[in-house]
């Protein structure tokens, strides 16, 4: 009689996700080609993307702020290996980058910029989906690349690594 | 005997809903988290211990009760535990941790949004994986097994049941937060087709989104809070074996042991909040824990009248507690239940000074 190894019992379970108010602000400013966040009333950090509460203070972040598609890269990666979802060859380099008024750095692909120039306090700017492909969904912002500014002093984002 | 005296000094809660649509987790939680602190009078950092239960799979995202942390706010760091249980397990795991003197007053919460996905579907997989959840038998007709078995063995009615049902759902009409309060007489509800005989609609429990909060304290925490203490006198939980096949359906084991170490035979009960999801269960339960006709059972409509998976356990102590704080007894018992069938219960004793 041969040993039992595996068996197959297929489970498929289907979610609608619930974005919330704090997302769903911000997946709509996504379709309009805008950055919104939101601003904790009690440490005045500023949320992007927001997810409604400061966790830091555990209140309600309700002011809304939008921000600009500039920011600073505060540290990086350089990837080697193939990825499924990114249709980029590899080695490409994914960085955390904080939009200029944001206190909250988001993980983002770095393009049109030779994979090992990028650094720490580099300065970038988002690069927008055409206006007809813009949606509500945060793959609206194809990919962050180089702009011509100095870059910004360590001091600057420290607080945000 | 508990080592330290641990009241019951806030508690709140959402409003259960068939669908919260518009708030996630974390903005459903936060006016609920910081009403049971107001209530309780001590602020984030009075509280020593955060626990919390909720179920990963109702979400459908991995670590979604870590994410539900940011409605806490665990700044500076906080000592946290997590049960993918019923908060009710979750206040269990607070009253230890208070019980070492580790801390002094505790925050539990649990949270549940059933309607984010198929929740029989859901509840299947917790059976056992190899020969039970292929055959995905959902959480309902498990239930009718369990009400067939009692049913023979005790001679009740359906007729009894949908008394259980009428009485609960008016019970509600009282309790703005529950979700179904109101009912058809027994009569009316008798005429209805079974959902999975012998159980109706009625019999089952509405699919619910809610939350809420407990907040634990002793000692000096207690004389700092405002509200009117309701201690836990005892409590306690047992299990019973996974598959269904070697257990009796029809009664409670588990629940009974539980009673009688949580201390519910040792004093006069007022009030009972009982975890029933079903009918049949209130009465399994009832006989279980020894109480009479003279108790008054679910006063705020149980878990026939608001069923937020995770959190109607939790619920019960709740409720309890506040009844008690509020003079309508001075002791209670409150039960939670998980699992298929009452498969785990746990059972509380309340009671004000």
């Amino acid at each position: 009689m041969s040993e039992i190894t595996s068996i197959t019992t297929p489970i498929r379970l289907d979610y609608t996700y619930t974005a919330g108010h704090a997302t769903q602000r911000f997946l709509l400013g996504m379709a309009e080609g805008r950055i919104l966040g939101q601003r904790c009333p009690e440490c005045a950090k500023v949320y992007v993307p927001p997810r409604g509460a400061c966790p830091k203070c555990g209140v309600p972040t309700t002011d809304e702020v939008e921000v600009t598609g500039k920011g600073t890269v505060t540290t990086f990666c350089i990837v080697r290996i193939p990825s499924d979802v990114l249709s980029v060859p590899p080695p490409f380099t994914c960085a955390h980058v904080l939009l200029d008024g944001a206190d909250l750095p988001f993980f983002a692909l770095i393009q049109e910029c030779e994979f090992d120039k990028v650094r720490m306090g580099m300065r970038v700017e988002a690069v927008w989906a055409p206006k007809a492909e813009l949606a509500a969904t945060f793959e609206s912002i194809r990919y962050f690349r180089p702009i011509a500014e100095p870059d910004a002093p360590y001091e600057s984002y420290k607080e945000h690594l | 005997m508990p080592l330290r005296d641990v009241a019951i000094v806030g508690f709140a809660q959402s409003a259960s809903v068939r669908r919260e649509s518009s708030k996630n987790e974390v903005e459903m939680l936060m006016p609920v988290l910081r009403e049971a602190k107001r209530q309780a009078g001590l602020r984030g950092s009075d509280i020593g211990v955060t626990v919390s239960g909720s179920c990963d799979y109702l979400a459908g995202q991995p670590f979604a009760f870590v994410s539900a942390l940011d409605a806490v706010g665990a700044w500076p760091p906080i000592v946290e535990s997590h049960v993918e249980m019923d908060g009710a397990w979750a206040l269990y795991e607070a009253w230890v941790k208070l019980q070492t003197g580790e801390a002094d007053a505790a925050l539990v919460y649990a949270f549940g949004k059933s309607s984010m996905g198929d929740l029989p579907e859901v509840l299947t997989i917790q059976l056992d994986p190899y020969t039970t959840a292929p055959l995905w038998p959902d959480a309902v007709s498990l239930a009718a097994l369990q009400a067939r078995a009692y049913l023979e063995k005790t001679g009740t009615s359906e007729r009894d049941l949908a008394a259980v049902a009428v009485r609960s759902r008016r019970a509600a009409a009282a309790n703005p937060m529950a979700q179904v309060r109101a009912s058809a007489d027994v009569d009316a509800l008798l005429a209805t087709p079974y959902l999975a005989s012998p159980l109706r609609t009625h019999d089952c429990p509405p699919i619910s989104d809610g939350c809420a909060a407990i907040v634990l304290a002793c000692g000096a925490a207690v004389k700092k809070s405002a509200a009117t203490p309701v201690w836990i006198r005892g409590i306690d939980h047992r299990i019973e074996a996974h598959a269904l096949g070697v257990r009796d359906l029809a009664a409670s084991p588990s629940t009974r042991l539980a009673g009688e170490k949580a201390g519910v035979g040792t004093g006069r009960i007022d009030l009972a909040e009982l975890h029933a999801p079903f009918t049949h269960q209130e009465l399994i339960l009832r006989a279980a824990l020894g109480l009479g006709a003279d108790v008054d059972v679910n006063p705020s409509g149980g878990a026939l009248a608001a069923n937020p998976m995770m959190v109607a356990g939790l619920l019960r102590i709740g409720e309890a507690a506040a009844r008690l704080a509020g003079g309508a007894g001075r002791r209670a018992v409150a039960h939670a239940t998980s699992g298929p069938c009452l498969q785990q219960n746990l059972v509380c004793v309340l009671e004000r000074d």
